[in-house]
């Protein structure tokens, strides 16, 4: 393992200072947690939002931290879900007198741990509500499994839900914005090398020079088929068919697209994913009315990328283009 | 059980979660997300120095100050599993200074309980229930604590052949099929030493 740090143990300790330090005109972090609220918090008369999860997917979800998005991100060990302490720290921190609404990527631990928090909450008198973003189609939903996972689509919800709250939104409004977007977006990601948990010090699977998995999850799960390396174009086709068949875009409808590199993925790369993403939209008739592309929910050094559609509404792309001013995300009014 | 036979029974789980959790992190590359081992250890390695600090005066006590820490350290799915099942288990005991077995089965039982109703899992589906449920089932039944050894390593084996329907490991379906289940494992450690422990004092 070759990596820049200094103990395993303190990664994600170290990772929230340097966060905290790059961005502290946007947020800070509550002492002894491992919390990042925004600069002023809580903003009274809003709906708090909060998010987080394991490290290792940065920029998310600290880098959402700010005006328009998450009003905070709860960080947990690399890959690992944070404690109900530290997501009730988050909550009681955030909570401006109006209720605060969790978003949680559906991993078994994450919803458990967020639950418990929730609980605690509720037991002193705050308005919580939580939804469950579950936005990968490579797994299978069935009532066998804990339900497919949340992945870079979360981001959207980040995004639009924080719009709703930002404009005055009562706490059911907020969930029920954050419910449509999880409702019209879907993903799927594919990968071309590994990443190593640092406590770990092994990679979590191994792919031969000349293949490539399709389906792999933010932690390195693995995916629904190993083949021989594709090309971007039969890639893209592969990710986009998969998404297509759970979204059922139709000619004329409007899009938003959103490429996320998993981690040691060159722009260069994500742009030329970009591209052949567009001539697909294209060819389809569907109207794409804003594509992002970067990197907003990564798996440590993965090499690989995730395609993320988001079927729009008149209120939903009103929203995705509402002003947003954090670390990550900066979108300004029009 | 006394307080001491209570902290000598967690101290050997941490100490065998730590001298395996390279193993224990293995099989959960394996299935999930490769975090288990490690998880478990932060949290147990904190549960030994909280009891050295500040001992507790009965089992229930015990119990319940690795309850507090496996529920604010070790996150994951683990630390919420875990951390219910002990919380419940320390409040059966109560504060009671010496706890009879039939009251650490019972105590044992909500535990299990405790278990199934935050992860929604049942057994068969792959997961520390198909260990905690036996064992119990074994205790209620009379079973001795040689015996209980046993039953445990079975049932820890018994989800080799099982397909995962819970947890990380079932979006592999059938591929997870051949494993071994991680929390069934650190699991059979911690019925294994409580056999151990209460063997010992017989």
């Amino acid at each position: 393992m070759k990596k820049l740090l200094n103990n395993v143990d303190q990664v994600v300790e170290d990772m929230l200072n340097g966060m905290a330090a790059a961005h502290s005109t946007y947020l800070r972090r509550l002492q002894n947690t491992t919390v990042l609220v925004r600069k002023q918090s809580p903003v009274n008369g809003k709906v708090g939002i909060v998010s987080g999860g394991g490290s290792g997917h940065e920029p998310a979800h600290g880098g959402f931290v700010g005006k328009g998005m998450l009003d905070a991100a709860v960080a947990g060990e690399v890959f690992t879900s944070p404690t109900p302490d530290q997501v009730f720290e988050a909550i009681k921190a955030v909570d401006g007198g109006k209720g605060v609404l969790l978003v949680i990527k559906n991993y078994t631990g994450d919803v458990m741990n967020f639950e418990m928090a929730a609980e605690m909450a509720e037991a002193e008198g705050i308005n919580v509500q939580q939804v469950v973003v579950n936005d990968d189609v490579a797994v299978e939903d069935s009532s066998f499994t804990s339900g497919r996972r949340g992945i870079a689509g979360t981001v959207f919800v980040h995004k639009i839900a924080g719009a709703a709250a930002e404009s005055g939104a009562d706490l059911d409004e907020v969930k029920e914005t954050a419910e449509k977007v999880i409702h019209h977006v879907k993903s799927m990601g594919m990968s071309l090398s590994p990443c190593i948990v640092p406590a770990a010090g092994t990679p979590g699977f191994e792919l031969a020079e000349n293949e490539m998995e399709i389906g792999t999850g933010i932690h390195g799960e693995p995916g629904v088929e190993r083949t021989s390396i594709l090309s971007s174009k039969e890639t893209a086709r592969l990710l986009f068919d998969k998404v297509q068949d759970d979204l059922h875009l139709q000619k004329g409808d409007r899009a938003a697209v959103l490429i996320n590199g998993l981690g040691s993925t060159p722009l260069m790369e994500q742009y030329v994913f970009t591209s052949d993403v567009k001539e697909i939209l294209d060819e389809h008739g569907i109207e794409t009315a804003d594509v992002i592309v970067g990197e907003w929910m990564t798996s440590l050094e993965m090499a690989g990328i995730s395609l993320t559609l988001l079927k729009l509404t008149p209120d939903l792309e009103e929203k995705l283009f509402a002003e947003a001013d954090t670390p990550a995300m900066k979108r300004f009014a029009k | 059980m006394d307080k001491q036979m209570a902290a000598e029974w967690l101290k050997r789980f941490a100490e065998t979660v730590e001298k395996n959790k390279e193993e224990l992190t293995k099989l959960d590359q394996a299935v999930g997300d490769g975090d288990h081992g490690i998880n478990m250890n932060r949290g147990l390695q904190e549960v030994l120095r909280k009891m050295e600090e500040v001992p507790a005066d009965s089992p229930g006590g015990v119990v319940k100050a690795a309850a507090m820490i496996c529920i604010s350290k070790v996150g994951g799915a683990s630390g919420p599993l875990y951390g219910s099942a002990l919380m419940k288990i320390a409040s059966a005991l109560g504060d009671e200074e010496d706890v009879e077995g039939k009251q650490l089965t019972k105590a044992l039982r909500d535990g299990v309980d405790a278990i199934k109703k935050r992860g929604r899992a049942e057994e068969g589906e792959k997961t520390m229930v198909d260990v905690w449920e036996p064992a119990v089932q074994a205790l209620e039944q009379g079973s001795s604590w040689q015996e209980l050894t046993e039953i445990v390593k079975k049932a820890r084996d018994n989800t080799i052949d099982m397909k995962a329907t819970k947890g990380r490991a079932a979006y592999l379906g059938d591929r997870s099929i051949g494993h071994l289940d991680p929390g069934a494992v650190s699991s059979s450690y911690f019925f294994l030493e409580l056999a151990c422990v209460m063997e010992e004092s017989s």
